[in-house]
């Protein structure tokens, strides 16, 4: 692997025998690499050819379309023993993508309530902080899983014996179980009211930025946007006259029927997730803000910005420059440490696809080809769309 | 001539005021200064109270100290079962390896230790020769040793390993092994031949976009079908092939920071004195650049060792995969094994992590020229 | 840069062991000098490493007894633990030589991954364990249950299947391994475990009270479970299948490992040609002719390897059941030797 013409020799002066001359052994370099990793691809893939074939072991994509026969916890979409092991890889990667989402805003949140912390000058709320992320870093992601399904959900109560702080929701061992809103008929106008109340949105920011620029005057979008995200859809449900009604969890036989339900396994998924994740995102948001010069908050205390405005409008948005490249590699840890899923029995892709599929079929090199072909192309749309968007913050510089 | 109520000499400086010096002038400063701050303090206090308090009662306060079965362990208000985990403590930290070979482990271990040490204290002289030892020698030794099958040891198969044992094997062999690879990787993502380059860029993005797990699924149940009739790998090796190359990407990367931190002067004066690519890249380049990321290689161990963890998974029993195993133990099922056992591997998990990245940073600060 | 050989190094002496995965798998066996056995990662009863990391169980003695056929010794005999996942590829890839491991026998392992089953050593049927305290008396009362499986298996479809021709409700709590199973159990997680019968009754000692737990009365499922070995080498099929068959014979016949010796005398041509006095039935296998008086003699019959493993008299306390003998109104049933 040798790039003997980043020297820049000259290759000109034709006196070079031809065992030196960089040109040429860059590309015996580059012509071994390829026929050192043809032959090994050649020879692994003419390997496991024969092996399948000569143990008359299925292969190809087509169990995909097969009756999968097993049942799943949680699904997103509908779900039945009947379905196919096809509607078992959507499921499964339908809930890595949940928790994955769900994990990033929390653990981002977290990690920035964290990291701003540690710089707190209450000495109190800055110890904390820092044995936070000093001891949650240093323990390994799955044992932490592991505490918090196998010790702390043990510790919750059987159905019968249930916490119920508010009527209709309760926390037991089987879960965290929630009122479940259903939606009547006229309930159309509702969904409507949402979206309208988005695109209002979006447009009521851009425009309050523009005239912001121009004439320097503010116009308080967050109020606004939050007056219209939830007072459209709330005189929507007042006009059509609330055809929404709630299904309550309710006690039959062993467990909760009805409503919402989190399983505990997504539960504690996320709260490793996130408590793990954060101490991390934590870390990179001080270094961030410690990256800010420190004569920017005093020409910010200067100019009488408080403290809040100061961090919201001066310091954050310099350190984000910082901060957003390696809260991607965060971002894309959390995606992919959510496959540890399968030690604490969330269905996730890895356990439904790579598991419990896996399995039935045995048919291992397609399920593991496909399984990371995911978490692949997963990790390169995510990277794209943070390189993307680092531009635009970078751009933001004047 | 004096005048009487005109004072010669200064005033002697009264004390400050009793709230702005000592405890209370401390507590009122970083405490208490301001209703949000106090608040906060409240609330940091509370926090501490509710996770601390509890804490401290189940492992020292309410703990069991001795005993010889579950009997111990088992009543109201009970604390950590501490006799569960010094009754398992041999096989939390050799795994099933044969009792009266166990000296042969004693023995890589305090190797280990001895050439570890000297090698992380700086200004410890002939470090040339405790590198080669470290990176070469010691784990033909330790290979031998903890194998055997021949020289007289008797051979110990690698089903027999586990615990602590385990879980320092393979973080190790995936250090060691990702050195090299994660060098030519490096190098080869800096090169500016474009097949090595292109080579080089999709190998360390395939293995960084995937989760470990994945790769200890293909190790454990995909290798085996792509390598010819009759040959086989042992379990554990195929693991250690499957992390080596899993970090060699991430240590690619890691490398790759310090030799982007070389300034290019160094590139040429390499070249000025007639240095071909190699020899500048051995003799210039990398001594630079690999005393640079020393603290990004410490971290990387940091999370390679934590990783070692999900070898649990595919059914090797490191130091959590055995604990877990003996939970099912009769002898010892009480409603506070487990959680027994998850402090006593979180205790070791964070010695060994903390300890390292106290480490890492004393050396960053070391390397960091540029505050001195 | 010496370091960049080290994996290879390690590679060529820890663990390439060259096992030819086809052809002759008894000559392979011989010429490494000991058998590779897969086995359960932790099943009590069936196949376990104790805390000294001696196997032991149901499953582990038929390994032992194979060896014996070979070697007449029962200590040539390694075992690889498996995971549910692992099992089949490893006996595929030849990292093993017969899979012993409480593997249910049906007709998609035998058609689709290149396997074919040797027999069935212990005939099970999968059940459901829960806690007295839930006050039910029959699976039929399970609807709206949680359930702990583990993945892999057929229990997992069994129970899709039971529930789904009953027309009632549950929600799987899938996991892994069999341990992670009856921890979620055991911390109440779920309502119902279920997997094969005599696995409750392996369960449920590591339970932390079992006396709170009972197995309901219905099997919902056939669970043959046999050593599985890889298609293709006949010739290793047979001695797998007939090791189980001499133990069933010998017990049949009333020979164990305590009155072997005296029964090499015995008159019965039967006992005889088992134990290779008479003709020569173990040459034609690759074996020596008295290779089932070494079974018998260092492992045991059938009905011995049962009573010591998970029989009435162990904490397990299984009965034998289906597993009785066909004189006495079980299943087990082996072919005549002659």
């Amino acid at each position: 692997m040798a790039v003997q013409n980043e020297l820049g020799t000259d290759t000109s002066s034709g006196r070079v025998s031809p065992f030196y001359d960089p040109r040429i052994r860059g590309i015996v370099f580059q012509a071994a690499l390829v026929i050192f990793v043809v032959v090994l691809v050649y020879i692994g893939a003419s390997n496991a050819i024969e092996n399948l074939q000569s143990q008359n072991i299925a292969s190809g994509f087509g169990f995909l379309g097969n009756t999968a026969g097993f049942a799943i916890s949680q699904t997103l979409i509908p779900y039945s023993v009947t379905s196919t092991y096809g509607d078992a890889f959507v499921v499964g990667l339908l809930n890595t993508l949940l928790v994955a989402a769900i994990g990033i805003v929390l653990a981002t949140i977290l990690g920035f309530i964290i990291g701003i912390a540690r710089l707190s000058s209450n000495w109190l709320v800055a110890k904390v902080a820092t044995a936070y992320v000093e001891i949650v870093r240093n323990l390994p992601l799955l044992l932490q899983l592991l505490f918090w399904y196998f010790a702390v959900v043990k510790s919750l109560p059987s159905p019968r014996e249930s916490y119920g702080p508010l009527a209709g929701i309760y926390l037991n061992i089987r879960g965290l179980f929630m009122p479940k809103p259903v939606f009547g008929p006229g309930s159309w106008l509702f969904d409507a009211a949402i979206v309208v109340a988005i695109v209002a949105i979006v447009v009521i920011w851009r425009w309050a930025s523009q005239r912001q620029a121009a004439t320097g005057q503010q116009f308080p979008t967050l109020w606004t946007s939050l007056a219209l995200f939830f007072g459209l859809p709330l005189f929507a449900l007042v006009v059509t006259g609330f055809p929404v009604t709630f299904e309550m969890p309710e006690l039959k036989g062993f467990n909760f029927t009805g409503g919402m339900r989190m399983e505990p396994e997504f539960v504690a998924l996320l709260l490793g997730l996130v408590i793990y994740t954060a101490s991390f995102i934590a870390e990179i948001v001080r270094a961030g803000i410690q990256a800010v010069s420190h004569g920017q908050t005093e020409a910010a205390g200067a100019l009488g910005f408080r403290r809040g405005l100061t961090l919201r409008l001066v310091v954050i948005p310099q350190a984000m420059r910082v901060i957003i490249p390696p809260l991607t590699n965060q971002y894309l840890n959390l995606t992919k440490n959510s496959s540890l899923a399968v030690a604490i029995g969330y269905p996730d892709l890895v356990s439904v696809f790579a598991g419990t599929v896996l399995n039935q079929t045995g048919q291992a090199v397609e399920v593991i080809f496909i399984t990371m072909l995911v978490y692949l192309t997963i990790s390169l749309l995510t990277s794209a769309f943070m390189n993307w968007f680092n531009l635009r913050m970078a751009l933001v510089e004047r | 001539m004096s005048v009487a109520y005109v004072r010669e000499t200064p005033a002697e400086a009264l004390p400050p005021p009793s709230t702005a010096v000592g405890a209370i002038g401390w507590l009122r400063a970083n405490l208490f200064n301001g209703w949000f701050n106090t608040i906060l303090t409240l609330v940091g206090f509370y926090l501490v109270y509710i996770i601390v308090v509890p804490f401290l009662e189940f492992a020292i306060f309410d703990a069991v100290w001795t005993g010889e079965n579950r009997e111990a362990c088992i009543g109201p208000e009970v604390g950590a079962c501490w006799p569960f985990v010094w009754a398992k403590f041999g096989q939390f930290m050799y795994g099933t390896y044969p009792d009266p070979q166990r000296w042969r482990v004693d023995l890589v271990a305090v190797m280990f230790i001895a050439s570890m040490v000297p090698l992380a204290i700086p200004g410890v002289p002939y470090k040339r020769w405790n590198a080669i030892f470290f990176f070469a020698i010691f784990p033909v030794l330790a290979f031998i040793l903890l194998v055997g099958g021949f020289l007289g040891l008797e051979l110990v198969e690698t089903a027999r390993w586990g615990g602590l044992l385990v879980t320092i094997v393979v973080s190790y062999v995936g250090i060691v092994a990702s050195l090299p690879l994660g060098v030519l990787l490096a190098l080869g993502r800096r090169s500016k031949l474009p097949i090595i380059k292109t080579f080089s860029v999709v190998f360390i993005e395939f293995w960084r976009g995937v989760p470990l797990i994945t790769v200890l699924f293909m190790s454990s149940v995909m290798l085996p079908l792509f390598l010819p009739d009759g040959v086989s790998f042992d379990k554990l090796l195929r693991a250690l092939i499957g992390i080596a190359l899993f970090s060699s990407a991430y240590m690619a990367e890691v490398i790759r920071g310090g030799l982007q931190a070389i300034p290019k002067g160094q590139y040429e004066a390499g070249q000025a004195v007639g240095l071909g690519y190699w020899q500048s890249m051995r003799l210039i380049i990398l001594p630079q650049a690999l005393k640079l990321v020393i603290p990004g290689i410490v971290n990387s161990f940091i999370s390679l060792l934590k990783d070692t963890s999900l070898v649990l998974i595919i059914g090797i029993f490191d130091l959590l995969g055995i604990i877990q195993r003996n939970f099912t133990d009769a002898n010892w099922a009480t409603p506070v094994t487990s959680h027994t056992g998850y402090l006593f591997a979180g205790l070791i998990f964070w010695m060994l992590c903390f300890g390292m990245s106290r480490y890492s940073i004393f050396m960053e600060r070391r390397l960091d020229t540029s505050r001195r | 840069m010496t370091n960049k050989f080290l994996p290879w190094l390690v590679a060529a002496a820890l663990g390439v062991a060259a096992t030819a995965a086809q052809a002759d798998t008894l000559a392979d066996v011989k010429a490494k000098g000991f058998l590779q056995c897969g086995a359960n990662t932790g099943l009590l009863g069936f196949g376990s490493p104790d805390d000294k990391g001696e196997w032991k169980g149901f499953d582990v003695d038929f390994c032992r007894a194979i060896a014996v056929a070979i070697f007449n010794d029962p200590t040539k005999v390694k075992f690889t633990p498996l995971t549910a996942k692992e099992r089949f590829t490893a006996l595929q890839s030849g990292e093993v030589d017969v899979l012993v491991r409480n593997t249910t026998w049906t007709l998609s392992r035998d058609s689709q991954m290149g396997l074919i089953f040797a027999g069935v050593n212990y005939y099970d049927g999968q059940g459901f364990m829960v806690r007295k305290s839930l006050g039910i008396s029959s699976a039929l009362e399970l609807s709206g249950a949680s359930v702990c499986v583990q993945t892999g298996t057929t229990t997992e479809l069994n129970l899709a299947d039971y529930f789904r021709a009953n027309g009632m409700q549950f929600n799987p709590v899938v996991f892994e391994k069999s341990d992670e199973v009856v921890q979620a159990y055991d911390a109440g997680r779920c309502d119902a475990f279920t997997t094969d019968a005599s696995g409750l009754y392996a369960e449920r000692l590591k339970l932390t009270n079992p006396a709170d737990h009972m197995v309901l009365p219905e099997i919902i499922s056939k669970e043959p479970l046999g050593p599985v070995v890889r298609q293709g080498d006949d010739k290793w099929l047979t001695i797998v299948k007939w090791t189980h068959y001499v133990m069933l014979n010998a017990e049949e016949a009333g020979v164990t490992s305590a009155n072997v010796e005296q029964m090499k005398t015995s008159d019965n041509p039967d006992i005889k040609r088992m134990l290779g006095t008479e003709g020569t039935f173990g040459e034609p296998m690759g074996l020596t002719n008295d290779w089932g008086a070494n079974v018998i003699a260092k492992v045991g019959n059938y009905g011995e390897v049962f009573d010591r493993n998970v029989g009435p008299e162990t904490p397990l306390g299984i009965s034998r059941g289906l597993n009785a003998l066909w004189t006495k109104g079980g299943l087990q049933y082996g072919p005549p030797v002659r």
